[in-house]
């Protein structure tokens, strides 16, 4: 046995393993947080990959090399790499991420702070209303299989899953924004400042293409594993002990055929944290998306950073969200943790 | 004599949309207090009969005709919400595997709770938690807290299927159907169970329905017997006249086909297969494997006739076949005598783990060769682990292992080709040991492709020969396996060890998917390529009536122990453990409730 090995055997002795929901729960995020890191150091890499100097990329062609050298002092840019990433890494846990590169030169977290509560408000709505809408979609449609209900939904959520999410966006845009009808704005105005609560108008479409880009999946696999609960011999036998039907879907099918599909509904919501981009383009919608278009665009490299730890941090906070909760509908899965 | 709490007059439930009968003209009538065994091999619509009991029927089924009465009332024609006040209060239902009818989502008290509630059982809740606690107190369970708060699966098997016993007296019913409730228990389990089932029908006054396709259970537990066969009821009668003078020759070729204790009687399958809904011919369903056919069968279906007290056959011979009496059973043809002058395989010392839990203690065993060791025990005794270490599937163990005297290495991987070759095994369950995406004729010719270097023709010929052993038509080479039967599919299993021409066939509960008919032609196949081929058989099983029949020395195993070892007769006759004492007396049997009922 090498020693490493053998030093994790003494490691495995000597440091308790946390038991228990709460001690899975703490592994997982603690995992999180290890996933984040990593997710750090390349994200970092990434930006310091991007061909040109960030300090050329803002001061432009004409810039004299003094103020050239003072930018790139300024973003220390003259150090290490090493020593770069750690001070970066060091700023996000003061909650300072730099300062944009862009004209104002404002702290990043000014600049995307708006933009994140715009996105997170539209993302949220969206959420509430797909994750319920979907799992009731699909838990009808195995209850009625193979019945009117179970086959136009098939087809128009295979349709909307066909259908690129920009399509969609457009389609909606065209329908009920600009020719058909005038119902919507088309675009979401929203001035910087406000907030997005203050124009429900404004958040209806994409909203919508939102809606319409998650709920399919889910919807179809909450289908699938929903029929395979409402065969089982538990239904049956609830069923055989004359209870209500309505209890028999709510109390005995539904919290097992939910489980499967947890992890579904968690990567279909961290997509929308990445798939909002699209969305939010569509719509000029002021949020994180059109923010980390711009800012791979002008070079504004702390933003492109920020932005993308907090979609990875996002995807990593949902994935434990739905390991937490897969444990607390399946007792079998909780009781052996203990 | 009071009129019968249950009534069911001329049944018949159908495949939805096409009409064919799954069960048509089923009638019977059982009283308070009275068990009726409904006994029929898998496909027969026993279950079927049980659940339309309930005025249910599975996806694809619907009852088109017929009555259930239950005290007096026709059920068939109750409104949805008249069927769900009915079932689990008038008529409840005890299903067969507990493991899986109890939701795994639900602590025990929730699902207990909710039948009492539904059904406005007592007054109050505290009325009903009362009654909660009386009706596990009844099936012998404990009624604290602390159960009533686990979750199935931290439950024993025997517990829950008390579970679900106590679910279905919990509201006093009428009525109750248990559809082979103790199929997937032990045998101690089950005659506990069993006692249970008894006590409380018997002191409740209920009517029960109990389906099975264990004769021996039915014949320990029921005042009558109905015996089904292709949708239709063939026999009806008090069960000591069934099993003793049957009338019905598929009800005389089933009994046939039960493995005894007492005796090495030959057991004999019944050849064919019975027909499935919408393949009915006219006539008898059975004339096409009947030995007492005549032209008269082909003609029609013959009714339902008494042919004496309580007792009624649908067969137009059932008069002279009844006249014959108890059936003779063939004694069994001697078994081959082992080849006392090397040991085949030999286990000494052997402990074993499963991770950090060790599964069996110090084993010693030994196989010669043509001789045929039984290794019996309960679930979890550590007998399938100890085949699987034989068969090199186990790596994880300590001890000797040796064949012919060479030791044998640990896993299959690291032996010989010749020795991999020698040690052939046989699983459990046909329907997933062969993959499904092979046709027979490849499954059969792995074997050859890896042991032998034979040419195509070759391999073909002995493909053919070795299907003609297992008793297989050369024609089902090029079908796959979901086109066959479970007793065809294990004999596709038989067939691939066979070819590879061992001389130890490991058989790990070959025959516990099987009905007892297939068991019965699986069993005879495997004694007789035992004389012929002169192999040495490990044959596991918790079957204590199957090894009378086939094996000549048995290992007991219990808790990774083998507690007691010695030629079969012996063991049988005279038991010296503790626990074989306790496991023969569990055992249910055919022979010792007609004793005892006589």
């Amino acid at each position: 046995m090498s020693t490493v090995a053998a030093g994790f055997e003494r490691a495995r002795g000597i440091v308790p393993r946390p038991r228990g929901v709460w001690g899975f729960v703490l592994r997982r995020v603690l995992l999180g947080l290890l996933t984040l890191f990593l997710v750090s150091i390349v994200v970092f890499a990434a930006t310091q990959t991007l061909p040109g100097d960030a300090a050329r990329a803002f001061l432009g062609r004409n810039a004299t090399p003094e103020s050239l050298a003072t930018l790139r002092k300024q973003l220390h840019l003259n150090e290490p790499v090493v020593s770069q990433y750690l001070h970066w890494l060091g700023g996000i846990f003061r909650g300072d991420l730099g300062n944009s590169l862009t004209g104002s030169q404002q702290p990043v977290t000014s600049v995307i702070g708006a933009r994140i509560e715009n996105s997170g408000v539209l993302m949220l709505i969206a959420a509430v209303i797909s994750v319920p809408l979907s799992i009731a979609l699909g838990a009808i449609a195995a209850r009625r299989r193979d019945g009117v209900f179970d086959h136009t939904t098939s087809i128009v959520l295979l349709a909307l899953a066909a259908l690129p999410e920009f399509v969609t966006a457009i389609l909606l845009v065209v329908l009920l924004g600009t020719s058909l009808f005038h119902f919507l704005p088309p675009v979401s105005l929203i001035p910087p400042g406000g907030h997005p609560w203050n124009y429900p108008k404004e958040l209806v479409l994409p909203v919508i293409a939102l809606v319409f880009a998650v709920t399919p999946y889910i919807a179809r696999i909450m289908r699938a594993s929903m029929i395979e609960v409402l065969e089982s011999d538990y239904v049956e036998m609830a069923r055989l002990k004359g209870l209500r039907e309505q209890t028999v879907l709510w109390r005995h099918a539904l919290p097992n055929g939910i489980a499967p599909a947890i992890q579904v509904i968690a990567l279909n919501l961290a997509y929308l944290a990445g798939g909002i981009v699209v969305v939010e383009f569509v719509f000029a919608y002021p949020g994180i998306g059109r923010a980390f278009v711009g800012a791979v665009h002008n070079r504004d490299l702390p933003t492109v950073q920020a932005l993308g730890i907090l979609i990875a941090a996002a995807y990593v906070f949902l994935n434990v969200a739905a390991d937490v909760a897969t444990i607390l509908v399946s007792p079998r899965l909780r009781t052996s943790l203990k | 004599m009071t009129p019968p709490v249950l009534e069911v007059v001329g049944l018949r439930v159908e495949v939805e949309g096409r009409g064919d009968d799954i069960v048509d003209d089923i009638s019977f009538a059982i009283g308070a207090g009275e068990v009726l065994g409904l006994v029929g091999e898998s496909g027969s619509g026993k279950s079927t009969v049980g659940l339309a009991l309930l005025g249910h029927t599975r996806r694809g089924a619907r009852i088109t005709g017929g009555e259930v009465r239950v005290e007096g009332r026709d059920i068939l024609g109750l409104s949805p919400a008249g069927l769900r006040g009915l079932r689990g209060k008038t008529v409840s239902y005890v299903p067969q595997d507990p493991a899986s009818a109890l939701n795994p989502a639900l602590r025990i008290r929730t699902q207990l709770e909710e039948v009492l509630e539904t059904h406005a059982f007592g007054d109050s809740r505290a009325a009903r938690a009362a009654r909660m606690r009386e009706m596990l107190e009844e099936v012998l369970l404990p009624s604290d807290d602390g159960f009533l708060r686990r979750y199935p699966h931290q439950l024993s098997g025997g517990q829950q299927q008390r579970v679900g016993l106590a679910m279905a007296f919990a509201c006093r019913p009428r009525v109750i159907v248990l559809d082979e409730p103790t199929t997937g228990l032990d045998v101690t389990t089950q005659a506990h169970v069993l006692s249970t089932v008894r006590d409380l029908c018997s002191a409740h006054g209920v009517a029960a329905l109990y389906v099975s396709h264990d004769l021996a259970v039915v014949a320990t537990l029921a005042d009558r017997v109905a015996v089904m066969y292709a949708g239709r009821i063939v026999e009806n009668g008090p069960e000591r006249v069934l099993f003793r003078a049957a009338a019905h020759p598929y009800t005389r070729r089933l009994v046939e086909a039960i493995p005894e204790m007492s005796g090495r009687h030959a057991l004999e399958g019944i050849a064919g297969t019975a027909p499935r809904p919408g393949q009915r011919a006219d006539g008898c369903f059975f004339a096409p494997r009947c030995t007492y056919a005549v032209e008269a069968c082909t003609i029609e279906l013959p009714p339902l006739e008494q042919s004496g007290e309580g007792h009624f056959v649908r067969c137009v011979r059932h008069a002279e076949i009844s006249a014959l009496g108890v059936s003779e059973r063939r004694p069994a043809p001697e078994l081959p005598e082992p080849d006392t002058a090397t040991t085949l395989v030999s286990v000494r010392g052997l402990d074993a783990w499963h991770g950090d839990r060790q599964f069996l203690f110090g084993i010693d065993l030994s196989v010669l060769p043509r001789q045929c060791v039984a290794l019996v025990g309960e679930s979890g005794s550590g007998k399938t682990t100890l085949a699987r270490c034989i068969a090199g599937l186990h790596r994880d163990f300590k001890g000797e292992l040796a064949l012919y005297g060479k030791p044998l290495a640990a896993g299959a991987r690291a032996r010989s080709r010749d020795d991999r070759r020698r040690l052939q095994y046989i699983f459990q369950s046909p329907y997933s040991s062969l993959n499904p995406r092979k046709t027979i004729a490849q499954i059969v010719s792995q074997p050859l492709g890896l042991f032998f270097d034979l040419d195509h023709r070759e391999t073909h010929e002995r493909v053919v020969a070795t299907l003609e052993r297992v008793r297989l038509n050369p024609s089902a080479m090029t079908r796959y396996p979901h086109e066959l039967s479970g007793g065809e599919r294990q004999r596709v299993a038989i067939a691939r060890a066979l070819a590879a021409e061992p001389t130890l066939l490991v058989c790990d509960e070959i025959t516990s998917a099987l009905d007892v008919s297939v068991q019965a032609a699986i069993i005879d196949l495997i004694a007789e390529l035992q004389r012929e081929m002169k192999l040495g058989l490990l044959f596991v099983t918790h079957n204590l009536a199957l090894i009378r029949t086939i094996a000549e020395e048995v290992a007991v195993m219990n808790a990774g122990r083998i507690v007691e070892r010695g030629k079969v007769e012996d063991v049988l006759a005279s038991p010296q453990d503790a626990y074989t004492k306790a496991l023969l007396a569990d055992t249910p049997s055919m022979e010792l409730a007609l004793a005892a009922g006589a």
